[in-house]
């Protein structure tokens, strides 16, 4: 039997119902490779070991009565932003420090439903906020590809984890590329779902309109698997879409007859690392050769999307974000007066990009700016989605790069908010049109970092997306690929 | 040099909901703090807010109730600013699609008939209540989030008298609605006052000076009382106006600046993400509108019609919904209409207007009004009697038969003890009798005087009067 943490979810699922493995044995495998590995990647901020093994416990005693559940007894960690009750939930961030969930996440709800353990809590940047997992303000977290460099991010803990063999799957939430950019640069599959499709319901909000929760996994079956759990209907998020429950996990194929793929040429831009390039284009040809019509397309809003998602994020971010004041709940600095009280702990509780996005999002909301920034965004986002709209009346999909370049270099771009914020050039179209995308491997770099192809969908288009991603993944080996990470087994 | 007050109204009301505004938290006064809570209405991360929708039905209610057009597309938005009373530091509010636009509602004042535009009705979320100890400040949250409903006036009034009889006007379309229970001490009415002053043969209005804040009827009139003179003595010594916010200080009976037109709040009204666009279908406003309960006007003329009351009894148990609802109720449960509005007028609303509490929180309900006036009608008690009784029901409370026939207190009619109660009088006073035989018709009441007295106020006054007649025939 190959090493448990090894095994997808599905496989995972499959042994644990089968009796290979218990769910204690299998929970074990990880906390025990948590424990030896995990002091070099940073990808956990807390681990429920205790909790996760009483849940494993119940979980073997459920299966031997007999019971069912599509992933019962295997374990599943959470990014830091999303309410498990009991758990801290700090987004990342000094001002939640010694907040505990007082509830769990609808997505979370579903996880355990479905007999699934939350095994622990992965660190991200700070509120959402970022694209490498340097603005946590609790730990650093390396990308188990290369040490030396970002995860990508903000859901860095999610894919550092599932890349490092830390959990068979992670929820991560993406609301401009936040999974599928990390799932990218560490070499996993991460799936963005249609807005809607997945409750948001104790996600902490950073852009309401554009977040989404969503699966980083080790294959795409695993990301429909997952999403078939997370998805549907919840009455506590009236922007969750009422909708059959999906069984995309079940439409997967291995071949592209009759598929048509546009191939956005704005997705190939002047300066974009020339590996990233090629291993994109053979991604193409072999999408081309499994069966696949390419169809060169253009996308004209796209150099407009990254001003337009940062007019929109932000201003929705400074509202979300006001909340945290130090009236109800995690830290709080006194002051002289309430209102003293409350700027003493914000200026002590959010870091500094947190800081930028609140005052961009206050700026383009204020009287006498409101029209040129705010509402010139809005117009500019229905008309990416009415490019979107018209690329998918002659595409099933769209295939690009899901990342400019691979993993970069720690303190590479945080000196330079702008370059950071071009990571997301080509993941925040979709959060702006809320239509669905997924990254999957699509090669390696010469030094050997993975890459990332991403395919885009229109809106519900999620089986013919993972249906394009899972036979181009089937026929291709690089999501077998494993970090070596023998060098940080020896120092932890 | 004669001057003009123009006067405008935001009026916010509490809704008669269950529960709060955008999650299952119930709306009601008087808990103990933080006890009606949840973490949406707490805002605490990661928590979303769902609609209410009875109350947009009571708030689209209002809107048909004073004519105003009910937008089947309308929105939410964030209203933006920092205080400790609000959960989220913003405000789910509606910003530039309300509910309900335009309309007006009629009144009049001192007889003259008047009307007021409706600019608009919108909904929102309340306010936590702020609570300052000795050291420190306290939130109590039970309050926030429970809806509450805004309607705006144009500037349409122009006198303190105006404004009162507006706003007890418009109260009583609310209660006649059922929207609110418009308890004025638990703050389910409250507004802001926009207030300037022009010559009064100026086309432009004057600068507007707003008032926040007023949790009362009569602070309303006693600020306008203040304000305006005050802005016209600005005014005469050539001062302007400079556009403000001010406070009305009841105490000291005079307005005071609270903030100048600079320090206005930004509040940056965007687009509320976690809430799609309310649609109403034209079927649902029109099933909504089936509902309308009569409003004041209407149920006047229903019940001078129906019940044959004069206009004056009718127009005083109908301005206010809860008398009349009695009176309907005490008619449907036996008694005859005038009866029970001649002691609903003369003793209930009597002893209501001394006491201040509402007709129900008396202890006599319809029912045991009913059978009160069916006591008297079927010549059990009399007229007195009846009123003791009644006293006796409003302290202990009670059924009116039992307490009759508890105290003995049912009217003599049998013949024989009333001749023998006639028969002492007229041995005993002479005199009276000589009087009434010399035609002095006062003599002969003094006589029943007498014999009521005897009875101790059971003998039925009617036989007594003819046995005695008889008897001196
Ligand atoms: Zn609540």
């Amino acid at each position: 039997m190959s090493e448990p943490t090894t095994w997808t979810l599905a496989e995972s699922a499959r042994r644990v119902r089968e009796g290979a493995i218990s769910s204690l044995e299998l929970t074990d495998a990880y906390l025990d490779r948590i424990d030896r590995l995990d002091r070099a990647i940073g990808a956990y901020l807390t681990v429920d070991a205790d909790g996760a093994r009483a849940q494993a416990r119940a979980a073997d005693e459920r299966r031997s009565r007999g019971e069912r559940a599509p992933l019962l007894g295997v374990p599943v960690g959470i990014k830091d932003v999303l309410n498990v009750s009991g758990w801290p939930c700090t987004c990342g961030s000094r001002i939640l420090e010694g907040y505990r969930a007082p509830f769990d996440a609808t997505a979370v709800e579903r996880l355990r439903a479905a007999g699934a353990i939350p095994l622990g809590i992965l660190n991200m940047d700070e509120f959402a906020m970022g694209s490498s997992t340097e603005n946590s303000s609790r730990q650093l977290t390396r990308n188990p590809w290369d040490l030396e460099r970002v995860p990508g991010g903000s859901s860095g803990g999610s894919a550092a984890a599932v890349a490092a063999d830390l959990c068979p799957a992670a929820l991560g939430t993406d609301t401009g590329g936040s999974i599928r950019q990390p799932a990218a640069l560490c070499g996993c599959v991460g799936l963005k779902p249609t807005y809607g499709r997945v409750s948001r319901y104790g996600l902490v909000a950073y852009a309401s309109s554009l977040d989404q929760i969503g699966p980083l996994t080790k294959d795409v079956r695993d990301a429909a698997l997952l999403h078939d759990v997370i998805s549907g209907r919840d009455p506590r998020d009236s922007t969750s879409l009422d909708l059959p429950p999906t069984s995309l996990a079940s439409g997967l194929g291995r071949e592209l007859t009759g598929m048509r793929l546009g191939l956005p040429a704005e997705y190939f831009i002047d300066g974009m690392d020339p590996e990233v390039e090629t291993a994109v284009r053979a991604a193409v040809e072999q999408c081309k050769a499994l069966g696949a019509e390419i169809v060169p397309i253009s996308l004209p809003q796209t150099r407009y999307a990254i001003a337009t998602y940062y007019i929109v994020a932000t201003a929705e971010a400074s509202a979300n974000l006001a909340r945290f004041d130090g009236v109800r709940y995690g830290r709080r600095v006194p002051g002289e007066d309430p209102i003293d009280m409350v700027e003493r702990t914000r200026a002590a509780g959010f870091g500094p990009e947190v800081k930028r996005r609140i005052i961009l999002g206050t700026y383009v909301l204020s009287s006498g700016y409101y029209d040129a920034y705010y509402l010139r965004a809005l117009k500019v986002r229905r008309w990416i989605r009415a490019g979107f709209d018209e690329a998918f009346r002659s595409c099933d999909a769209l295939l690009t790069p899901t990342s400019p370049s691979p993993a970069f270099r720690f303190g590479e771009r945080t000196g330079d908010p702008l370059q950071m914020y071009l990571s997301d050039i080509f993941t925040v179209t979709v959060n702006l049109a809320g239509i669905c995308g997924v990254s999957l491997p699509c090669g390696f770099t010469k030094a050997g970092l993975p890459i990332g192809l991403q395919v885009i969908g229109p809106a519900l288009g999620e089986a013919a997306i993972l249906r394009v991603a899972h036979a181009y993944e089937q026929s291709t080996e690089w999501h077998t690929r494993r970090p070596n990470l023998a060098v940080g087994e020896g120092a932890a | 040099m004669s001057w003009r007050a123009d006067i405008g109204l935001e009026v916010h009301v509490q809704l008669r909901t269950r529960s709060k505004m955008f999650c299952a938290c119930p709306n009601a006064f008087g808990a103990e703090p933080n006890t009606q809570v949840c973490p949406v209405c707490l805002g605490y991360p990661g928590a979303l807010p769902v609609i209410n929708q009875e109350a947009i039905r009571l708030t689209v209610r209002t809107g048909l109730l004073i004519d105003a057009h009910i937008n089947l597309r309308s929105k939410f938005d964030r209203k933006n600013y920092f205080y400790p009373d609000q959960a989220k530091n913003y405000q789910i509010s509606q910003y530039d699609q309300p509910l309900c636009v335009g309309g007006h509602l009629d009144f009049s004042v001192n007889g003259e008939s008047r009307r007021v535009g409706i600019t608009r009705i919108h909904l929102e979320e309340d306010v936590a209540k702020n609570i300052h100890f000795d050291a420190d400040s306290g939130v109590d949250f039970n309050r926030a989030g429970t809806p509450l409903m805004e309607i705006v006036t144009e500037p349409d009034l122009h006198a303190p008298e105006d404004t009162l009889a507006f706003l007890q006007a418009l109260k009583q379309v609310l209660q006649y609605g059922g929207v609110s229970d418009c308890n004025l001490e638990q703050g389910n009415i409250r507004c802001d006052i926009n207030c300037s002053v022009r010559r009064a043969d100026a086309v432009n209005l004057g600068t507007k000076i707003e008032i926040k804040n007023m949790n009362t009827f009569r602070g309303v009139f006693r600020a306008l009382q203040a304000e305006i003179p005050r802005q016209i003595r600005e005014l005469e010594r050539g001062r302007a106006i400079v556009q403000e916010t001010r406070r009305w200080d009841d105490a000291a009976g005079r307005t005071e600046s609270m903030r100048g037109k600079e320090d206005a709040h930004d509040y940056r009204y965007f687009p509320e993400p976690d809430l799609p666009p309310i649609v109403l279908s034209e079927e649902t406003i029109t099933a909504w509108r089936a509902e309308l309960p009569d409003l004041p006007a209407a149920r006047r003329a229903r019940f001078v019609a129906a019940f044959s009351l004069p206009e004056y009894d009718a127009g005083v148990l109908v301005s206010d919904k809860e008398v009349a609802d009695y009176f309907e109720e005490t008619v449907a449960a036996g008694a005859p209409a005038k009866a029970a509005s001649n002691w609903i007028m003369t003793e209930l609303l009597a002893r209501v207007s001394e006491s201040g509490e509402s007709i129900r929180d008396l202890k006599v309900a319809p029912a045991g009004l009913a059978a009160l006036i069916q006591l008297v009608e079927n010549r059990t008690i009399n007229g007195p009697t009846a009123k003791e009784v009644l006293a006796t029901m409003l302290v202990e409370g009670g059924d009116p038969g039992e307490i009759v026939s508890k105290r003995g207190l049912a009217q003599v009619s049998d013949a024989g003890a009333l001749e023998n109660f006639i028969e002492q009088v007229v041995a005993s006073h002479a005199k009276s009798v000589a009087d009434y035989r010399a035609g002095k018709q006062p003599a002969f009441e003094f006589l029943i005087g007498q014999v009521m007295r005897l009875s101790r106020g059971k003998a039925n006054p009617q036989l007594v009067r003819e046995l005695l007649k008889a008897k001196l025939g």
